[in-house]
């Protein structure tokens, strides 16, 4: 009996993968995220579950009314707008009604990325853009501030519970972030409340170390380029060492810099968006650069308590620039012919 | 081990594939056996096909010259068996068109052997006619290529070779033909390299072996004769780190500079398949009528090394192997990641076939693609320092002139960037679509 030879297939060598795929890269970023997101509900109870669930319901929302038809559950696969939604909701003030979180959510997956032409195409980082229309939307709702562990896990702030377009005032104790702190009233918050969060601010900002610790993971698993945090982080060093040469007591020294605001969540986990900062090692170190300088010039000098949002979202808006000017050498070209 | 590691060298960027080597490193060379019929395509390595010199219905004896080069990029034929000439035609090639070649069926009752058997005083032979010989011989790039191998030895006047560098490296995953052949004739393949060394006017040998295969450093290495100037340096492991540019960039430091060859730095790369078989030429009479190749993957029953006269079919060698398992989906000639699919058992071994790996439907089945999230791990792969990702979204806009601009013929197709892609992009496809469309749209305008 002949026995059949089977169909062949023609697929196209290398037929060898390494084996990250594109969703597992953003789960990972998820993953690393899962600290800071519980320390979120450590400190803020179920308050921060409210916020970050309505802003992932936004992302996820828009992100599935506006695909295809036919990719709808697809483009939900590769859980980019759960992770647009959650980096969203960490930059949030605890006590913001759970309405405007949906609504940052919603705007940040379709103004942030689906109008550029959906996941790889955006300019801007989508959590960040959502960030920055809430900001100028609710002015108001955005920097007010909330003292971590009120009254249990238990407990919601009222204000979250507000119905739409009705603000309505936050009755918890408000406290000012340790930035506005020093900025409007010249008062040094101690490191180790910065490192472990017990500061106001927005619900993932709080704890440094475990944004430290996700970032860690997330090098390991070469999901970042290491260079963009590293390089905004030892911006912010070297200046605030160099203001503090001039004087020590007007300006912030330079662990407090690094550990207060929302600079780690935004130097591990959104400066380092692939999709916003250059593809190129040089490219990386100029974005991390330029990121660092900002964000010190809007805290020092600017107007502002806080600035790593406008900083790296500026930063995007560079870099289609840095990366047409900072493409390696090709090997092989600009060699001297023997 | 601990200076053997110091030893390393590098080129820059690449990647890491599993090498999948233990199938076959400790398997022994085994000679297939002679089958009725073989096919020996005219256009087996790259340049002008060879002009057959024989006829339908005539008989040749294993070893003897039946096309002779068509031109200076080409290269002699020769026989695998003895037995007679069936036809003169078209047979169906690997690439799955059909191309001109002799068929041959094997005498049942020959006992096939070489009836040369001698070798030539190559000591004595001018340059040109050793180049003349490499060229009759139908010696060409044993790693994959085919290039013919007299054309790489042709050196023009006032260029010097510095150092003849063998390529060892094998850095394909699966493949391990070079590695047997390299353990199993060592003097062989310190006397090619002798030859070439000689005629070259190179100061010395430098052979480069991947680092994982420190039984072969260690052989060769002993097997060096007292006063022949060879240097064995281990490599690291690394593809593609037998890509001739790169090999020389990590033994000597030095780039070659782009649109120019490895002689332009005084060095001149060739195979160890392709020194053993000029060896066995200017040694033993024997001209390139076999190989060593792999038969390896997760679709063969007995993964094995094997010496297989040229022309025979790959039905025939993976038959010997125990055939193909039930969930064979795909075979490639050649390794992984440069390999090239065929559509039909029914090909012949060429000369440039190293492996013929068998693979299943794990390694084969449609990776969803995802958009490209400029990651960058393309550019880091990219051992030429391109940038893969722009290039596969120029090809998908059909933007194929912008590409040249960002010297799209730089890319020797490695697969790197495919390999490391997570969005699982066909980069190295969408490269060969828009080079496809350059020439040949040179052509026509032209």
């Amino acid at each position: 009996m002949k026995k059949k030879d089977p169909d062949l297939l023609l697929f196209h060598a290398p037929l060898l993968r390494q084996g990250m795929t594109t969703p597992k890269a953003m789960l990972d970023v998820l993953y690393a995220l899962l600290p800071a997101t519980a320390a979120s509900l450590w400190f803020f109870g179920l308050s921060a579950l409210l916020i970050l669930g309505s802003c992932i319901a936004g992302a996820v929302l828009a992100e599935w009314l506006f695909a295809d038809r036919e990719a709808r559950s697809e483009s939900l696969r590769d859980a980019s707008g759960v992770l647009t939604g959650l980096l969203l909701g960490l930059t949030l003030p605890p006590g913001l009604p759970m309405w405007m979180a949906f609504l940052g959510g919603f705007v940040a997956i379709s103004l942030g990325k689906v109008i550029w032409g959906g996941l790889g195409h955006n300019l801007f980082n989508p959590a960040l853009l959502g960030r920055a229309f809430l900001l100028a939307t609710f002015p108001i709702a955005m920097t007010t501030w909330v003292a971590p562990g009120g009254d249990g896990f238990a407990s919601v702030y009222t204000s979250n519970l507000a119905l739409p377009f009705m603000q309505a005032q936050v009755d918890a104790v408000t406290s000012a972030t340790p930035l506005g702190m020093l900025k409007f009233d010249q008062e040094v918050t101690p490191l180790a409340n910065l490192m472990f969060g017990k500061t106001g601010g927005s619900l993932g900002e709080t704890s440094g170390l475990l944004l430290l610790l996700g970032g860690i993971y997330l090098w390991l698993r070469r999901d970042l380029d290491w260079r963009i945090p590293v390089s905004i982080l030892l911006t912010v060093v070297i200046f605030c060492a160099v203001l503090s040469l001039f004087d020590a007591t007007r300006f912030p020294t330079p662990l407090f810099s690094v550990f207060s605001g929302g600079l780690l969540l935004g130097a591990i986990y959104m400066a380092t968006d692939p999709v916003t900062s250059p593809v190129t090692p040089r490219g990386a170190w100029i974005f991390g650069i330029g990121v660092g300088v900002l964000v010190m010039l809007i805290r020092v000098f600017g107007g502002l308590p806080e600035g790593v949002m406008y900083a790296i979202l500026l930063m995007n808006a560079a870099t289609p620039l840095i990366d047409r000017y900072t493409q390696p050498r090709v090997f092989g070209r600009g060699v001297d012919s023997p | 081990m601990k200076s053997l590691r110091l030893l390393r060298r590098n080129f820059e960027h690449g990647v890491h594939p599993a090498h999948h080597k233990n199938q076959t490193e400790d398997l022994p060379i085994q000679r297939v056996p002679f089958v009725r019929d073989y096919v020996m395509p005219l256009g087996q390595h790259i340049g002008v096909p060879s002009q057959p010199v024989v006829a339908a219905g005539e008989r040749v004896l294993r070893g003897q010259l039946i096309a002779e080069p068509g031109g200076f990029v080409s290269t002699g034929l020769h026989s695998p068996v003895t037995g007679t000439v069936r036809e003169i035609g078209d047979f169906r090639g690997v690439d799955g068109g059909f191309a001109p070649a002799i068929g041959i069926e094997a005498d049942a009752f020959a006992t096939q052997q070489v009836e040369a058997g001698a070798g030539t005083d190559w000591q004595s032979l001018s340059l040109e006619s050793f180049i003349e010989a490499v060229q009759m011989a139908g010696i060409v790039g044993m790693g994959g290529a085919a290039f013919p191998a007299h054309v790489k030895l042709s050196v023009p006047d006032g260029v010097r070779i510095k150092h003849l560098l063998v390529n060892g490296a094998e850095c394909e995953p699966y493949l391990t033909n070079d590695h047997r052949l390299m353990l199993e004739r060592p003097e062989a393949l310190l006397e090619g390299a002798e030859i070439v060394r000689q005629k070259l006017g190179a100061e010395e040998t430098v052979i480069g072996i991947e680092a994982n295969k420190p039984d072969a450093i260690e052989i060769i290495r002993q097997h060096i004769p007292p006063g022949q100037p060879v240097r064995v340096v281990p490599l690291k492991v690394k593809y593609p780190q037998g890509a001739e540019k790169m090999m020389i960039k990590s033994v000597f430091g030095k780039e070659v500079p782009a649109g120019q060859l490895p002689r332009d730095v005084e060095v001149n790369v060739n195979n160890v398949g392709t020194i053993v078989a000029i060896a066995d030429y200017f040694l033993r009479g024997m001209p390139l009528i076999e190989r060593v190749l792999t038969v390896a993957g997760p679709g063969v029953t007995y993964p094995a090394n094997l010496i297989v006269p040229l022309g025979t079919p790959v039905r025939e060698v993976v038959r010997f192997c125990g055939g193909l398992k039930g969930d064979s989906r795909e075979i490639i000639m050649g390794g992984p990641m440069m390999g090239r699919p065929i559509a039909s058992l029914d090909v012949p071994v060429l000369k440039g076939c190293s492996g013929v790996l068998v693979f299943t439907k794990a390694e084969t089945s449609r990776r969803k693609e995802y958009p490209c999230i400029r990651c960058g791990r393309c550019l880091e792969a990219c051992p030429y320092f391109l940038n893969p990702s722009r290039f596969a979204r120029l090809a998908r806009a059909r933007m194929f002139d912008d590409m040249k601009a960002f010297n799209i013929f730089d890319c020797v197709e490695c697969g790197c960037c495919t390999f490391a892609c997570p969005s699982n992009i066909p980069i190295v496809q969408l490269i060969r679509t828009a080079k496809d469309d350059l020439t040949h749209r040179k052509e026509s305008d032209g």
